[in-house]
C-alpha cells in the first residue's frame, strides 16, 4: 500500500504521454498530407527567426500591452517547468522536493516561481477582461463563434486554476514547514504562498497535508490534462511555434513562387522544336493540379500554418479587405484550412489509413470565392502574424486552381488577362502605341 | 513643358553600338494611363537633367506579368516574363529602373528564377542614389515647409523593405513630412494590388481607398506623396471622392523633384 501512490502517479504520466504520442502522430501524418516543399536552404537565418520570433517574442510586442502579459505567461509557461520536473521525480520516487538540496538557488527559484504564478494569475486576468468586457473587435469577427470562444476562455480557465493550485500547494507546504511536520523538507522560499497563511491558520497537520496533497495532485493532473488538450486548440501554438517560424518565409514578401509545373508547360510551348502532338511518354506523370482546391494540394509549410494559428486574428484586424467591411478574413483562411484538414484526418482514420472521397474540398466548402477575390495580396496579414503564418500564400493557390483549372475568374479579370494575352497590357491598348507618350504634351 | 524630351530606345542604341547605363522600364501604367504618363514623363526630365544615359523597350516592352500572375494566371504571367527576359538579355540589360512598385517587384524577385537577372531598383532609390553621387541637386523650391505624407505602396514597402528612400527624397524637398496613422511596414493597401485595379472590389461597407484616403487627410496634408502609378490613381480618386482635389494634390515623389526642379 506504501507504493500506491507512485504507482498511481505513474499510471497516469505514462498514460497521458501515451495519449499526447498518438496525437503528436496524428498531427504529424496530417501535416504530411501536404506536398513537399524544400525549406532546407539557408539555416542560420531559420535559427535566428526562430530565436527571434519564438523564443524572443519579438512580433508580439509589437502591440505592448498583448505583448507585454504574453511574455509574462511565456516565460511562465517556460519556467515553470522545472517546477512541473521536480513534482514528476517526486510523484515517481514518493520523495518531497527533490531540488530541496540546491539551497539557496531552490530558494531562489521557488520565488521566482511563485512571482511569476501570480504575475501571470495578473496577466490571464487582463486577457479574460479584453476578450470578455473590453470585447476587443476583432476577438468577435464571426469565425470566432462557438468553439474557438470556448476554447480562448477554457484556456484562460485552465492556467488560472493551475496557478492558484501552485500557490494553494505551496502555502500548504510552507505551513506544514513552520509546524516541522514529518516528510515536508524545510526548503523554498514563498513570497507570494506565504500570504495565503491566514486561510491555514489554526489547521492541524493532517488536514493541512490533504490541502497540499490534494492542490500537488490536482496541478499534476491538471496539468498533463492541459498538455493532451493542446491538440484539440489553437493552443498548439505554444509547441508549433517554434517550427513554424523556423520554416517560415525567407525570401522578400513580395515574391511569390514561379510554379514549376507551368516553367516546364511555358518551355514547351516556346520550344520551336518541340511537337505540339507528341504522345505523352510512356510512365510519364500525369500534369500536376494547377494550384488548389482542397488542403492536399497545400504543402506542408502552409499545413503547419494552419495547426500553428492561435487564431489571434492580428492578421485580419490589419487586412485591408477586412478593414473596409469585405467577406475576407486571413484567419479564417487558417483556421479554415486546419478544420478541413482535421475533418480529412478523420476521413483516413475512418477508412483505414485511406482517405475516401467525400464530396467536399477546402474550396468551396469551406472558402467562398468571394473572400479569395477581395484580396489585394498586400501582405499585412503576413506582417502581422506574430508566429510566421503566411496566409497569402493559401489564398494566392486557391486563385491558380480557379482561374487554372477552372476558369472561374471575375469577368473582369478575364478582360484584364485577355489584353495582357492580346497587346502586352492589361488594357485594351496597342502595343505599338507604347511610346506615344513622349510626344504627347 | 520646357524642353523637348529625349527618350531612346534600346534598339537605337543597340543599333548605334553603345548601352545604357540603365534600362527605364516604364511599365503599362506609365505608357498607357494618362495620369501616370506625367509621372513617366517627370522621370525622364529628371534623367534628362542629370545626363543618365538611359534607354526604353519602347514598342518591345510588355505587360510584366504582375497582374495575371496575382490574379491566379501563373501561366499567362510566365510566358509574359519569358518574352521578356529574351528581349532583355538580348539587349544584355544589367540595371532596371521603374517608377512602378509591381514592375519593380516582378521584374527584381520573380524574373531571376526563370532566367532574367538583373539589378533593379525603384526610381526613388534611383533618385535617392543620383542625389547621393551629387549627380542631382535638390532644393525645396515650392515645397517648402509643405506637409507631405507618404503613401507606402505595399510592393515597395512591405514586400521588399523600401521605405527611406522616398522619405528621403521629401525631407530634402525641405518640405514637413507627415506620417499616417497607419506606415512603413503597417501602411495600408491602396486598394489596387492583387489585380485588384481591373476588377470592381467585392462587396464591403466602403472601398480600400477611401479609407486609406481618409487617413492620409487626417494628417492634414497639403500634398500626398505616392511612389506607385496604382496607388496615385486609387488616392486621386479618394480625393475627388471627399471632395477635397482643390485643396490636396496627390503626387509622384519624381513629380515633386521636377517641379520643384522646375523642369
Amino acid at each position: 500500500m506504501e507504493y500506491l501512490p507512485n504507482i498511481l502517479f505513474a499510471i497516469l504520466l505514462v498514460g497521458a504521454l501515451t495519449f499526447f504520442t498518438k496525437n503528436v502522430k496524428r498531427l504529424s501524418r496530417n501535416i504530411k498530407l501536404g506536398k513537399d516543399v524544400d525549406v532546407s536552404d539557408n539555416k542560420p537565418q531559420r535559427w535566428k527567426n526562430m530565436a527571434k520570433i519564438a523564443l524572443g517574442q519579438t512580433k508580439m510586442v509589437v502591440r505592448p500591452i498583448a505583448g507585454i502579459m504574453h511574455v509574462i505567461v511565456y516565460v511562465g509557461f517556460i519556467i515553470i517547468n522545472i517546477e512541473v520536473l521536480e513534482i514528476i521525480i517526486d510523484g515517481l520516487l514518493g520523495t518531497h522536493r527533490i531540488f530541496a538540496p540546491l539551497g539557496a538557488v531552490y530558494d531562489f527559484l521557488i520565488a521566482s516561481f511563485e512571482i511569476l504564478a501570480f504575475l501571470v494569475i495578473v496577466a490571464v486576468v487582463v486577457f479574460w477582461l479584453r476578450r470578455n468586457v473590453v470585447r476587443i473587435k476583432r476577438f468577435f469577427n464571426p469565425e470566432m463563434e462557438g468553439w474557438p470562444k470556448n476554447d480562448a476562455n477554457l484556456i484562460l480557465y485552465i492556467e488560472l486554476v493551475l496557478m492558484f493550485l501552485f500557490l494553494t500547494m505551496n502555502g500548504a507546504d510552507y505551513q506544514l514547514q513552520q509546524l516541522g511536520a514529518e516528510h515536508y523538507t524545510q526548503a523554498g522560499s514563498f513570497p507570494i504562498s506565504q500570504l495565503l497563511a491566514p486561510i491555514f491558520d489554526g489547521m492541524s497537520i493532517p488536514s493541512l497535508v490533504l490541502v497540499e496533497r490534494s492542490a500537488w495532485w490536482l496541478h499534476i493532473v491538471g496539468i498533463l490534462f492541459f498538455l493532451n488538450y493542446l491538440y484539440y486548440s489553437k493552443h498548439l501554438h505554444i509547441l508549433l511555434a517554434f517550427p513554424n517560424t523556423y520554416f517560415g518565409k525567407l525570401r522578400p514578401k513580395g515574391q511569390f513562387d514561379n510554379l514549376e509545373a507551368v516553367t516546364k508547360e511555358v518551355k514547351l510551348m516556346m520550344d520551336p522544336s518541340a511537337d505540339p502532338f507528341a504522345a505523352p511518354v510512356e510512365g510519364a506523370e500525369p500534369p500536376a493540379k494547377f494550384g488548389a482546391s482542397d488542403v492536399m494540394d497545400l504543402n506542408w509549410v502552409q499545413l503547419l500554418n494552419a495547426y500553428t494559428c492561435t487564431e489571434c486574428g492580428r492578421c485580419t484586424s490589419e487586412c485591408p479587405a477586412n478593414q473596409t467591411g469585405k467577406k475576407l478574413s486571413p484567419r479564417k483562411i487558417m483556421m479554415d484550412t486546419r478544420d478541413r484538414l482535421e475533418e480529412v484526418g478523420k476521413n483516413i482514420e475512418a477508412n483505414k489509413g485511406e482517405f475516401k472521397m467525400d464530396g467536399k474540398e477546402l474550396l468551396g466548402d469551406y472558402i467562398t470565392h468571394e473572400e479569395l477575390w477581395a484580396c489585394t495580396t498586400c501582405n499585412a496579414c503576413v506582417e502581422a502574424c506574430p508566429v510566421s503564418i503566411d496566409p497569402l500564400s493559401i489564398i494566392m493557390d486557391m486563385r491558380q486552381y480557379l482561374v487554372m483549372e477552372q476558369s472561374a475568374a471575375p469577368s473582369d479579370l478575364n478582360n484584364m488577362m485577355g489584353n495582357i494575352e492580346n497587346n502586352g497590357a492589361p488594357w485594351p491598348f496597342n502595343q505599338m502605341d507604347r511610346l506615344n507618350w513622349e510626344k504627347e504634351s | 513643358m520646357s524642353n523637348e524630351l529625349k527618350v531612346p530606345t534600346m534598339a537605337e542604341l543597340f543599333a548605334a553600338g553603345q548601352q545604357p547605363e540603365v534600362l527605364f522600364w516604364v511599365g503599362c501604367a506609365g505608357s498607357f494611363d494618362d495620369r501616370a504618363k506625367k509621372i513617366t514623363k517627370a522621370f525622364v526630365k529628371i534623367l534628362n537633367k542629370a545626363k543618365v544615359s538611359f534607354a526604353v523597350l519602347g514598342t518591345e516592352e510588355s505587360c510584366t506579368g504582375d497582374p495575371a500572375k496575382r490574379a491566379g494566371n501563373e501561366f499567362l504571367f510566365q510566358m509574359q516574363a519569358v518574352t521578356n527576359i529574351e528581349v532583355l538579355n538580348g539587349y544584355g540589360i544589367k540595371k532596371v529602373v521603374t517608377a512602378c512598385p509591381h514592375c519593380f517587384n516582378t521584374i527584381k524577385n520573380e524574373y531571376p528564377g526563370l532566367g532574367g537577372d538583373y539589378e533593379v531598383v525603384h526610381h526613388t532609390q534611383f533618385l535617392k542614389q543620383l542625389l547621393d553621387e551629387g549627380r542631382i541637386t535638390m532644393e525645396g523650391g515650392q515645397f517648402k515647409g509643405k506637409r507631405i505624407t507618404f503613401h507606402d505602396p505595399c510592393y515597395l514597402g512591405r514586400a521588399n523593405n523600401v521605405y527611406e528612400a522616398p522619405r528621403d527624397l521629401i525631407k530634402k524637398l525641405d518640405a514637413e513630412l507627415v506620417e499616417m496613422k497607419n506606415c512603413k511596414k503597417k501602411g495600408l493597401c491602396c486598394g489596387a494590388g492583387g489585380a485588384q485595379m481591373f476588377k470592381e472590389p467585392e462587396k464591403g461597407d466602403k472601398d480600400v481607398n477611401i479609407e486609406r484616403t481618409e487617413q492620409a487627410l487626417e494628417t492634414k496634408p497639403e500634398i500626398i506623396a505616392a511612389g506607385c502609378p496604382f496607388c496615385n490613381t486609387m488616392m486621386t480618386d479618394g480625393v475627388k471622392n471627399k471632395e477635397q482635389e482643390g485643396t490636396v494634390a496627390v503626387m509622384d515623389i519624381a513629380e515633386l523633384i521636377a517641379t520643384a526642379e522646375d523642369l
